[in-house]
């Protein structure tokens, strides 16, 4: 990229969640429910002494995607690490339900969900978990309508009952920044110890779970450099495609035979997994 | 979790409620498939299991792991394929048999994409609640995070026993504790005021999450009674599914614990148009 490009980049990453899902949606067209003035915040939080935000942590954007009606559900990174509590999972599980009914009444409402998080809010602990579950029961209704595409960014990628969420979705789209796995570092070193996971080892973390190896592993479809304009260019190119022949949740004998090629004995290493997994899953 | 004894209450419940019915084959060991009769009606049921013998290593305690999510999906999937042609009312049901104790926590499982095995399991028993299958989830164990998530959190209607080693979280307390920086003190203190953070299965029933909530008297060895108390629960589960239009997880949301998520749901369709 030359100065000047670089110069006029409008970088992603460092936009905030209302500010990214603006930039997303056709210009003008942007409007949000359940905005910060209605503060319905966690009922949750405050009860253990931690400060409440008006907007729980996310963001619901109406408005038009290509000229079509489309929904952004962003996550704030900057609120309590972008995770789900009762309230913000609820405004993303809420919304999708209510895109898939407007697709049962002839709307083709899309979503698209900003994945931002660490996944349940440890402070929910259950109510964030069962709200996560109806997050997935909301994506894989409106999926069968139209394609649900998840867009992980970063600067915290997306972990947790997110990331399972995140692999429901019709395509995916990560940047260099981003990072995509179940269980955060710190918990895989305290479940299983240092040897098997150094949570300080960023280069590491990256090399397995970055952006760049799980589009080189087939598990992102598109690896978007952090500039507005090319993701948007991107979110706008997969709806145009449609719904995928499958999608990646139910290529299920496809990962099974790829997983078959794995030696479990021998520890990992992202060249392998990428040798193995870049063949696809397509049975 | 690896100093703790591997849990035997999904294949003593799985085992007592098929009758003894064999395996079906071709399974892994951590994933026992068992197709038998829930009252008249066949039903496919589903549990994972320890196998301390499991080839990869941070599975071998009842975790659900890289094989155990994809092999879930291949069982639930078998039962969506086989009843494509039917009618609703002869769609088989699908009992997912709950005693997790995490998902599996590893690099392999990382480098291999273990969100996307998990998002597989979710995903099948998603399908089939949508394809009309009446799915049951019984909580006899454990049920922890993103194990509960691929195995049983789908269902149509949750049932669990009432029992001190019955529990649902989102993550085990020491590893909750450090990622929240508190002391394990500290987030028991919470715990007892604040009941979507508690780890016994009482707490958990106060959120309406659960359909029924069932006393048995021994959960590790079920006697008769709890048998058929279990039997009957399952049957009416099964009965109120199949009266209930509604395919999605609606019923999970009556509890006055739930009530901020009732008002975003009102305040967004309110607000939609």
């Amino acid at each position: 990229m030359d100065t000047q490009a670089l110069l006029e980049r409008q970088s992603f990453i460092e936009l905030d969640a209302r500010s990214r899902a603006k930039q997303l949606l056709d210009a003008g067209t942007f409007s949000e429910l359940l905005d910060p003035f209605e503060r319905v915040r966690s009922p949750w939080l405050a009860r253990q002494g931690i400060v409440t935000q008006a907007d729980d942590g996310t963001v619901v954007a109406r408005g038009e995607l290509d000229g079509q009606p489309a929904v952004v559900l962003a996550i704030d990174a900057g609120f309590q690490g972008g995770s789900m509590g009762e309230v913000s999972a609820a405004k993303i599980a809420g919304s999708l339900e209510l895109a898939a009914e407007d697709n049962r009444n002839g709307i083709p409402m899309r979503a698209v969900i900003l994945f931002e998080t660490g996944g349940v809010r440890l402070q929910e602990a259950n109510l964030g978990l069962a709200a996560i579950a109806e997050i997935h029961a909301a994506i894989v209704d409106l999926r069968r309508y139209q394609p649900v595409i998840g867009i992980t960014a970063g600067p915290i990628g997306c972990y947790g009952g997110m990331s399972i969420a995140a692999g429901l979705c019709s395509y995916l789209i990560a940047t260099r920044e981003a990072r995509l796995g179940l269980n955060g570092p710190t918990v895989i070193e305290q479940e299983a110890g240092i040897a098997e996971f150094d949570s300080r080892a960023r280069p590491m973390i990256w090399s397995f779970t970055g952006g760049e190896q799980r589009h080189r592993t087939g598990l992102v479809d598109v690896y978007a450099a952090d500039d507005a304009g090319a993701i948007r260019a991107a979110v706008i190119e997969r709806f145009r495609a449609g719904r995928p022949e499958a999608c990646r949740s139910e290529c299920v004998a496809g990962f099974l035979q790829r997983l078959a090629e794995v030696d479990p004995e021998a520890q990992v290493t992202p060249q392998q997994a990428a040798a193995i997994y870049s063949k696809g899953f397509r049975s | 979790m690896s100093t703790q004894e591997l849990s035997k209450r999904g294949a003593v419940w799985l085992d007592a409620l098929t009758y003894s019915a064999p395996l079906q084959a071709g399974y892994p060991p951590s994933v026992r498939v068992v197709d038998a009769r829930l009252g008249e009606h066949p039903a496919r049921f589903i549990a994972v299991v320890p196998d301390p013998d499991n080839a990869f290593p941070r599975a071998r305690s009842g975790e659900v792991g890289l094989i155990e999510g994809w092999e879930i999906a291949r069982a639930v999937r078998e039962v969506i394929d086989a009843d494509a042609g039917r009618e609703d009312h002869d769609k088989r049901a699908i009992v997912a048999v709950i005693d997790v104790a995490s998902q599996a926590y590893g690099r392999r499982e990382e480098a291999y994409g273990i969100h996307q095995a998990l998002a597989g399991a979710a995903d099948a028993y998603a399908s089939a609640r949508l394809a009309g299958h009446p799915v049951i989830g019984l909580i006899v164990g454990r049920a922890m995070s993103g194990a509960f998530l691929a195995h049983g959190y789908q269902a149509n209607r949750l049932i669990a026993l009432a029992d001190s080693q019955v529990m649902v979280h989102a993550m085990g307390k020491e590893s909750a504790a450090r990622v929240t920086l508190r002391s394990v003190a500290d987030l028991e203190a919470f715990t007892a005021r604040v009941p979507p953070m508690a780890y016994d299965i009482d707490n958990y029933a106060s959120l309406g999450l659960l359909w029924k909530l069932l006393s048995v008297r021994n959960a590790d060895a079920p006697n008769g009674a709890d048998q058929s108390a279990v039997e009957k629960a399952l049957q009416e589960a099964f009965d109120e599914i199949r009266a209930d239009p509604s395919r999605g997880l609606g019923s999970r949301l009556g509890s006055a614990h739930r009530a901020s998520s009732v008002t975003v749901r009102r305040k967004l369709r309110e607000q939609w148009r």
